[in-house]
């Protein structure tokens, strides 16, 4: 027997449809014999060549590539048919599902982009990675210190000397100066820095007018964009002439992009030259005064470690005896680490409190995330049982079970999937309200690739996280058990779900004593006697030099008003600690200390009522008090002295003071830390404050206009710019309530989710037991049986987690405690309220699904079937 | 009304099968149609319009035995289905009704008037 071409054959086989292949290869073969019995074997395969080509067709060819990818294709419509439907036919648990994880991953993402922002700090400047502060090390008494702030001779020696190692370097005045910047009618206090010309290009300062070379004149002045506006409208502010304090008369320069907010010099309002600043009383070249910063930049291929050891002891040759005792030496601190990894303690770098709430917070952010996932893990569980029927038939028609963990992993992506949009929504509609509790200016990144790539990489993240366990759970039941019925998520199949609640629990818990420890610590430094009072007192820089010498004038004039008790002046703020001061002595015998000194007028005491402990205030009535000084209780501590009053202190070269009183510490600095011991001076020179109290039977609405029309008539060239004292002291609490609202969001949100995942959990369980409570109810249960049976569980999961978070927080708590000087002491009925708000709060959330279960009629109950 | 679509081929094919009524598989429709039609029928066609006809529900089949001479193949046949048969029967009949409305008068004249549009 003739056989056709086997090519031909073969060819016909590989592209026909499976299905038509037996008959149409039967047909061929049979035309193809009779043809070879007709017309012999080369024209039946030429015939049969030509038929199998003319059958090379669309409706004949087997569906081409792809059939097989075809088919995986219906797989995964099936899954996301079948996971959509899950969905929608429990609302309830979808809603708790989706809305937790959504909850979770706001929370998560708030936080990643707030800890991004973080460690982005700086980075807007485009010398990022060569620009150093210099900083300093001194020994004092065997402690090293670090410190910024240095003399102006180091900076020239750096850029004179050293300049090779440096591509620039810039001397700034250390902390920012408040100037009235004034143009016609515009007058405004802004806070700027004075610096060297070389800083603009060392900042990068992005000019929008004019060049970063616009500090070469000693009358210049660059302008930020907003402060520009401010004074100038629209107008071209370039080559005006701006009056700083009613003194000079600069030329602006050039208008500077706004430094962003996270960057060290965000409140720069203007940059003006730093000799304008030493005119006339400083140089370039001094050793014995420390007050610039000094910034450089390196060169490209520079290396801080390096430049650090050759500049390290430069110092030594040029300064003074005893403070070549203190061995000061210089090393370079990298922009890098300037924002949260410059804090020093004896020389040693330590973890920053700033990197602190980088750590806490993420620790938040994850656990949020994680309780979201445990809920998440927990409810698929639980929801198993309803779902193994499927999982059974799916595996005996034959599903691997490496198909069965891509189905239900492609369910938890589902979910993941709806909730990261509604997450990303939230998270966009909550950044303004973010930004001002953080005090920051976070956007979502919308435009950026990458952020989409985390968005994205994030869900599947989370999606196989939180499915990891319904996935590899369900998959594993085997299928005979599940149809026959025998098939039961018996108690050890409730362990790991007790275990991730109790988990839940723990953290919560945790979180939550943590946060209110927080607030009894702000509550308890607020509550600290502040040795004087801020109410009603207004403050103001006096910052023009009109007020010289108009000190009685300006008090006689407001005290005629009736609306002021008393006015005072003072070199330094109220509320901060500068101007440190050593070299006092009583009886020859040399005191090694630095005392906070500070200036004042007679009135000083009664407009802010410090309290006195020994002797008395200031009084215009004795003469000799302008050689009196009044002491605080902690420089009487240092000062060791048995009856201060009357005992004279010898100050360097400058005369000998006699103590007049003893007041009450007054916290000036950070509410946290000890009081510094202080001397109090009087004087009338070169005052910089002006404190105004407001009699308290007055209205401070009432009594400012009064106040600012005397101002206006005494000292026109300086504006009514007044802080209350009240709240400026009230500042200093600012970055501890931040980080306190934001924690009690956070762990608000945690106690949610949780609380969440226990309501599904319960009504679950509840569902469950239908019949047996029903038949209980038969039975003769009541109500209240029912309801203690069906909470004892939970009751149990969060005791367990009480007793676990209690050692864990309070030995976390203890510790966060221990930064801080002056500081609360945790008490055990934190512990006792929360533990028992968070038994309240399961009871509330599982009785109202026991009590809805247990209130069921029977009948309806076991009618079902 | 749903419409019937029968093309001229596939008409051919349909009629052919019901010729060979119960004998009606891929070689023998080939060879009645050439035979009675004396045309070239390849099989890729005919087996394109027997699907086509299948899918339109027109025809069913069922497999035959397998036989030798067929190198074990089996053969599938075809027969008319209820739909197929209503689908022949509107092709006749809307046929018959067009030709019965031409007028006697228009064989003479059709032609003409074809011109005059051309």
């Amino acid at each position: 027997m003739k056989n056709p071409p086997k090519l031909f054959l073969r060819f016909f086989r590989w592209f026909c449809h499976p299905k038509l292949l037996k008959y149409i290869e039967g047909d061929l073969i049979e035309l193809y014999e009779e043809r070879v019995k007709e017309k012999g074997k080369r024209n039946a395969d030429l015939r049969f060549f030509i038929d199998v080509l003319l059958l090379f067709r669309p409706s004949i060819i087997k569906p081409a590539e792809g059939y097989q990818q075809l088919n995986t294709y219906g797989m995964y419509k099936s899954y996301f048919k079948i996971g959509w439907r899950n969905l929608v036919k429990n609302k309830g648990y979808s809603f708790i599902n989706i809305g937790g994880l959504a909850m979770g991953m706001a929370v998560a993402m708030l936080i990643s982009l707030w800890v991004y922002d973080e460690l982005s700090f700086n980075k807007y400047h485009e010398n990022y990675e060569t620009i150093a502060q210099v900083y300093r090390s001194n020994n004092w008494g065997g402690e090293l210190e670090a410190s910024t702030s240095h003399v102006t001779g180091l900076g020239t020696l750096l850029k004179t000397e050293y300049g090779s190692h440096f591509k620039n370097v810039a001397m700034i005045r250390a902390r920012t100066e408040e100037r009235v910047l004034a143009f016609g009618e515009n007058k405004f206090t802004q806070s700027g820095y004075f610096m060297q010309p070389e800083g603009a290009e060392i900042l990068t300062l992005k000019m929008l007018r004019g060049t970063q070379q616009g500090l070469k004149d000693i009358k210049s002045l660059l302008l930020s964009e907003s402060t520009a506006k401010k004074l100038f409208g629209d107008a071209d502010p370039i080559n005006q002439v701006v009056t700083m304090d009613a003194k000079w008369d600069l030329k602006v320069t050039g208008v500077y992009e706004d430094l962003p907010k996270n960057s060290t010099f965000n409140d720069a309002a203007y940059f003006a030259p730093l000799d304008l600043y030493i005119d006339g009383w400083g140089s370039l070249t001094s050793w014995d005064n420390y007050f610039v910063y000094i910034y450089v930049q390196i060169n490209p291929e520079g290396n801080f470690e390096e430049i650090s050891r050759i500049i390290k002891n430069v110092m030594l040759a040029h300064v003074d005896t005893e403070t070549k005792e203190t061995k000061p030496e210089i090393f370079l601190q990298p922009m890098s680490k300037w924002h949260l990894d410059s804090e020093f303690k004896d020389g040693e770098l330590v973890t920053s409190k700033r990197m602190m709430s980088v750590w806490y917070y993420s620790a938040i952010g994850i656990f949020v995330l994680l309780l979201a996932c445990i809920n998440f893990m927990n409810l698929s569980t639980a929801r198993s049982e309803k779902r193994a029927k499927e999982v059974g038939i799916r595996k005996s028609i034959g599903s691997l079970r490496s198909q069965l963990i891509q189905q239900f992993f492609g369910e938890t992506l589902l979910v993941a999937g709806i909730a990261a949009v509604i997450a990303l929504i939230v998270v966009q509609l909550s950044m303004p309200w973010f930004n001002d509790v953080s005090d920051k200016n976070i956007s979502m990144p919308i435009g950026n690739p990458i952020f989409w790539m985390i968005c994205i990489g994030f869900t599947l993240f989370t999606g196989l996280l939180a499915g990891s366990y319904p996935a590899l759970y369900l998959s594993s039941f085997n299928a005979v058990k599940i149809l026959k019925g025998t098939f039961k998520a018996g108690s050890f199949a409730m362990l790991p779900r007790r275990v991730l609640v109790v988990l839940q629990f723990t953290v919560s818990i945790t979180l939550t004593i943590g946060t209110i420890v927080f607030y009894q610590q702000i509550q308890f430094a607020k509550n600290r006697p502040a040795g004087y009072s801020r109410a009603n007192l207004i403050g103001m820089r006096t910052a023009s030099p009109e007020y010289k010498g108009q000190y009685q004038a300006i008090r006689n004039e407001l005290k005629n008003t009736n609306m002021v008790e008393e006015i005072a002046e003072t070199n330094y703020s109220i509320i901060d600690t500068r101007g440190w001061n050593g070299g006092f002595s009583w009886h020859g015998q040399k005191y090694d200390q630095t005392f906070n000194t500070i200036f004042v007028t007679h009135e000083y005491g009664q407009t802010i009522g410090w309290e006195f402990v020994l002797g008395r205030d200031f009084s215009r009535a004795f003469p000799s008090d302008l050689s009196g000084i009044v002491i605080n209780e902690s420089a009487l501590e240092i000062l060791g002295l048995e009856n201060p009053v009357g005992e004279s202190l010898a100050w360097q070269d400058r005369g000998n003071f006699k103590i007049v009183g003893v007041v009450k510490d007054m916290v000036k600095g950070s509410p946290y830390e000890p009081t510094d011991p202080s001397i109090i001076f009087l004087s009338e020179n070169d005052m910089q404050w002006l404190y105004i109290k407001i009699k308290s039977d007055a209205s401070a609405h009432e009594a400012l206009p009064k106040i600012q029309s005397v101002l206006a008539s005494i000292v026109p060239s300086a504006p009514f710019d007044y802080t209350f004292a009240d709240e400026a002291y009230g500042a200093k609490f600012r970055a501890e309530e931040r980080i306190g609202k934001l924690a009690t969001l956070f762990s608000a949100f945690a106690l949610i989710i949780s609380c969440l995942g226990l309501f599904g959990l319960a009504s679950f369980m509840a569902e469950q037991r239908t019949k047996e409570i029903g038949i209980r109810k038969i039975m003769g249960a009541s109500v209240t049986n029912l309801w203690k049976m069906l909470s004892k569980d939970f009751v149990v999961m969060v005791i367990v987690s009480c007793s676990l978070a209690v050692p864990l927080s309070f030995y976390f708590m203890t510790s966060w405690l221990g930064q801080y000087e002056y500081r609360t002491t945790i008490s055990w009925n934190i512990f006792a309220v929360t533990g028992i708000g968070a038994l309240l709060i399961t009871l509330l959330t599982v009785s109202f699904q026991a009590i809805k279960a247990a209130m069921v009629n029977p009948v309806k109950s076991l009618r079902s079937e | 009304m749903k419409r019937y679509q029968l093309g001229e081929f596939e008409e051919v094919v349909m009629l052919t099968v019901g010729i060979l009524h119960s004998e009606a598989y891929g070689v023998s429709i080939k060879k009645e149609i050439e035979k009675r039609l004396s045309r070239n029928v390849s099989v890729g066609a005919l087996q394109t319009a027997l699907r086509r006809l299948e899918d339109k529900e027109y025809l069913r089949s069922h497999e035959g035995a397998a036989t030798e001479e067929r190198a074990g193949r089996p053969k599938k046949y075809f027969q008319i289905t209820a739909l197929g048969k209503r689908a022949m029967e509107y092709s006749k009949s809307t046929r018959d009704e067009l030709w019965s409305a031409i007028p006697k008068l228009a064989w003479g004249l059709k032609i003409i008037g074809l011109e005059g549009n051309l």
